[in-house]
């Protein structure tokens, strides 16, 4: 394997050493920059590890996401873990491992076919050698590139991977501990932040005798350009100044958005910057019968349950910073640079937080301890922001306007096929386009300009255009993309970015097309698909629901489909639900299967799935960010319900086997066909399209009406 | 704001407390008792992050002042486990993988408690209303429930301490 055919992480970080070490005796240091943000990825890291090394789960000691030890992987997103940065791990290991043996024949004099390993004892013929990786560890230099050419196990060989190994991360968090919230020295200071309403917003006024009284306790407000926070030994105490300050602050200038911003008509009439590409055969269009449909959904915010948290240190020129984001290395550079300070003066820490989902404020939250802690030296600064802040002041995920287009040939199929999509960019975390995206470094004077922005690029999948691409077989396919590059707000990264959106047009769009042609849904998909892996996925979910029974059964509920393969490369999803619409959508049942080829940890990968299925449920059946007087006008759970217990149905995954396939990422690939099987279901249930999202009783009601 | 001493019981032990009395009970427990395992997700009792069980009633601590649980019985998550003993319901999530961040957790596993002390064979949709208080943005909902239910069954059978 030439070098250039290693996985991006094992590109960035060569060495051996940048990712295991065997220090203590029986303890193997696994180092990596992929960070756990809820998804399981630690425990997935440790088995693929285990397995390689042929050393036992307990034997691995994991340090993740600190820029002093750990390799720089850049962000732990889209779906890219477990493939990239396992990805890296399991050649590492394989390569270390054949190293010891290797050195271990030499020195029996034997060959490395008479050796094996054993929680990570070397045996010869069967019988324990007396050497270990701890006792050959100073012969076996790892301080060397790594090469990709040891053939790592195969899969009929795994003893860990492919189990379902418990969550390492769990009973810590079951007995209320093991996040970056509940990190408290004996010296801390608390702080909050004053948030600007918008973009550039300017500080004219802050009643800062109220926010002293309204705190209760001894506070100090720190206060530059537009930047403002509150700080003291007491948390309350911040927080009460910090509600007060936020609801007493007066603001001018800046870019205040309008109440309608998002809205289709809107987004069309914003500047672009337009491209077409012809994804799919080219030349002339075919003749037949051309239909469209146009979609829409809303802005979207991540809603992590647990607010943000940061926390940092700055002593003797040195910073410490302590984060739960889900890019440390990332982090590390532009937090040095808003800083002004050089890279080896700052080291990031991560720690676990609440479920990312997307680019949070987790990065922010950081910088803003980080900003306060080189102003106060000598002191642990911990920063939270406060739910309203949380809505008001994160990322959003963007509106977007989706027209689809066909021309349906003689065979009811598409001949010709055109996705059209308007949407601001999809990804400003720290970093993209050359800014810092860090919320506080832009309230304070002499705050780098804004660079002009673009969306994730189609080799990283896209953002806007994500799943754009039907997966069924189109003789024609054009995309037109309209990236608006002036929206000022920080839209970003959402599980799945476009896709959940693309892949809600396509599929109703397709229920539409096999409606029109009088054919069976899942028969008329099965039909535009040559893939036997996506075929066997939709097959899957067709037994397990009982679709072909249940399609003609009259109980006023109704089934749909959705079906996608997240990013066109990673897991085949399909998922079927059946709901019921009478005041509101409800949701009876669901069923999923999906293919992601090698599994690490099967009910982990079930748990994401299922995970997605719900966020996915969720964002098409009730969410939606509501702008007013210039900014987010959204600011609580009230504001912004998302699935509750009681929304929740019964789900069934199956995963179809496929071990000797590539692993493929799995966690977003769950929320588009969740999405669009609901839309399909709700179509039939009232006979009407709804594209319009969410699926809210007013959305449906008014959409009912123009029907 | 006035500062007044307030006492009362957290998981077993006396608690004593000089605070204004308006102090939401959540930042008492983290902060003065320096028990970390409730959670904030709101402060506006939205979320359920936050659940402790007062006299045996789950109560949103965020907004519970300090002063009204003054000489009445507080249980947190930190009360579940000994050493490494687990509590039934700890184990029942564990078995059934029931956490992706988890930052719901402590929340969850405090309203049932509550729903198990008066039922121990509770059906879907009694799990369901005694978690509906809950957001779980990650969706372990299921799971959550199968734990209790689970959690349930291994109480009804162990001899009662
Ligand atoms: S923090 Fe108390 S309900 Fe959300
Ligand atoms: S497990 Fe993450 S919010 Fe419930």
């Amino acid at each position: 394997m030439i070098s250039n055919a290693l996985p991006l992480s094992l590109v960035n970080n060569p060495l051996l050493s940048q990712w295991l070490a065997f220090e203590r005796p029986g303890v193997v240091r696994i180092t990596t920059g992929k960070v756990e943000i809820g998804q399981g990825i630690l425990t997935a890291l440790t088995q693929i590890a285990a397995e390689e090394l042929d050393v036992e789960v307990e034997q691995i000691h994991l340090v993740s996401g600190e820029t002093d030890s750990c390799p720089a992987e850049g962000f732990s997103s889209g779906s890219y873990s477990v493939s990239v940065g396992g990805g890296s791990l399991r050649i590492v290991c394989a390569e270390a491992r054949a190293l010891f043996l290797a050195a271990l024949a030499d020195r029996l004099g034997c060959t490395t076919a008479d050796l094996a390993v054993e929680r990570g004892r070397f045996l010869h013929a069967g019988q324990d050698c007396g050497h270990d990786y701890w006792s050959m560890a100073a012969n076996v230099p790892l301080e060397r590139r790594a090469l990709g050419t040891t053939p790592a196990k195969r899969p009929a060989d795994y003893r860990i991977v492919g189990r379902s190994l418990p969550r390492v991360d769990l009973p810590a968090k079951l007995r209320g501990g093991g996040f970056i919230h509940d990190m408290a020295p004996a010296d801390c200071l608390h702080a909050r932040v004053l948030r600007q309403p918008w973009r550039d917003a300017e500080l004219v006024e802050l009643d800062e005798a109220a926010v002293h009284k309204a705190a209760g306790a001894p506070i100090d407000i720190l206060r530059i350009g537009n930047f403002a926070a509150f700080t003291s030994a007491s948390e309350i105490a911040v927080m009460r100044a910090a509600e007060t300050a936020r609801l007493k602050a007066r603001w001018a200038a800046g870019q205040q958005v309008s109440d309608n911003i998002g809205e289709a008509a809107w987004l069309k009439a914003q500047p672009s910057r337009d491209r077409t590409v012809e994804t799919r055969g080219s030349g002339q269009v075919t003749a037949g019968t051309p239909v469209k449909a146009d979609f829409w959904r809303p802005f979207l915010t991540y809603g992590s349950i647990g607010p943000s948290c940061g926390l940092a240190e700055f002593a003797d020129g040195k910073l410490k910073v302590w984060t739960h984001c889900q890019g440390p290395a990332v982090l590390h550079e532009w937090i040095a640079s808003a800083l002004g300070m050089t890279l080896s003066d700052v080291i990031v820490f991560h720690r676990q937080g609440a479920g990312a989902y997307g680019h949070n404020t987790a990065d922010d939250a950081a910088f803003d301890a980080a900003f306060i802690a080189t102003r106060l030296p000598g002191r642990t600064v911990r920063v939270m922001w406060s739910r309203e802040d949380e809505f008001e002041a994160a990322p959003v995920s963007p509106a977007m306007a989706i027209e689809l287009s066909a021309v349906i040939g003689p065979d009811g199929r598409p001949s010709d096929w055109t996705t059209e999509i308007w949407s601001p960019p999809h990804a400003q975390r720290p970093g993209m386009n050359g800014n810092s995206n860090l919320l506080a470094s832009y309230a304070l004077p002499g705050a780098v300009p804004r660079k002009p922005i673009d969306d994730v690029a189609e080799d990283r999948g896209g953002g806007a255009t994500r799943n754009a691409l039907p997966i069924y077989d189109l003789p024609r396919h054009r995309l037109i993309h309209h990236m608006l590059p002036d929206v000022p707000l920080r839209t970003s990264s959402l599980r799945g970015l476009g896709a959940w959106a693309n892949v809600y047009a396509i599929e109703c769009f397709v229920d539409e097309l096999a409606e029109a042609a009088g054919e069976d849904s899942l028969s008329y998909r099965l039909s535009m698909l040559s893939d036997p892996r996506a075929k066997r996925v939709l097959e899957t979910v067709a037994d397990m629901s009982g679709w072909f029974d249940k399609r003609n059964s009259d109980d006023g509920s109704a089934c749909g489909i959705g079906f996608a393969r997240y990013k066109n490369i990673a897991a085949y999803c399909a998922v079927i639900v059946e709901a019921t619409v009478e005041e509101t959508v409800r949701l009876k049942r669901i069923w999923c299967a999906a293919d992601a080829g090698l599994v690490i940890n099967p009910d982990g990968v079930r748990n994401q799935i299922e995970g997605a299925i719900i966020q996915g449920a969720s964002f098409v059946l009730r969410e939606s960010v509501r702008f007013e007087n210039g900014r987010v006008a959204t600011n609580s759970w009230q504001d912004y319900p998302i699935l509750r217990f009681s929304d929740v149905p019964v789900i069934d995954i199956q995963l179809v086997d496929t071990p000797n396939e590539p692993t493929l990422g799995v966690g977003e690939c769950g929320v588009g066909p969740a999405g669009a099987a609901i839309g399909n279901a709700v179509a039939r249930a009232l006979g009407v399209r709804i594209r319009k999202l969410p699926l809210t009783r007013e959305n449906i009601t008014s959409q009912l009406e123009q029907a | 704001m006035m500062v007044e001493r307030i006492e009362f019981v957290v998981n077993g032990v006396q608690a004593r407390v000089e605070v204004d009395s308006t102090t939401p009970l959540l930042a008492v427990l983290r902060e003065a008792l320096n028990l970390r395992g409730s959670k904030f997700g709101c402060g506006t009792e939205q979320c359920g992050a936050c659940m402790v069980l007062v006299d045996g009633k789950p109560v949103y601590s965020c907004t519970r002042e300090v002063g009204s649980v003054a000489g009445r019985t507080v249980m947190t998550i930190e009360a579940l486990s000994h050493d490494d003993e687990r509590h039934p319901l700890q184990q029942a999530f564990i078995d059934e993988q029931a956490g992706q961040c988890g930052y719901c957790l402590s929340g969850i596993l405090i309203s049932s408690v509550a729903l198990l002390e008066r039922n121990k064979a509770p059906t879907r949709e009694e799990v369901i209303a005694a978690l509906e208080p809950h957001l779980c943005r990650c969706g372990i909902h299921n799971r959550a429930i199968r734990a209790v239910q689970k959690a349930g069954t291994v109480l009804a059978s162990a001899p009662s301490k």
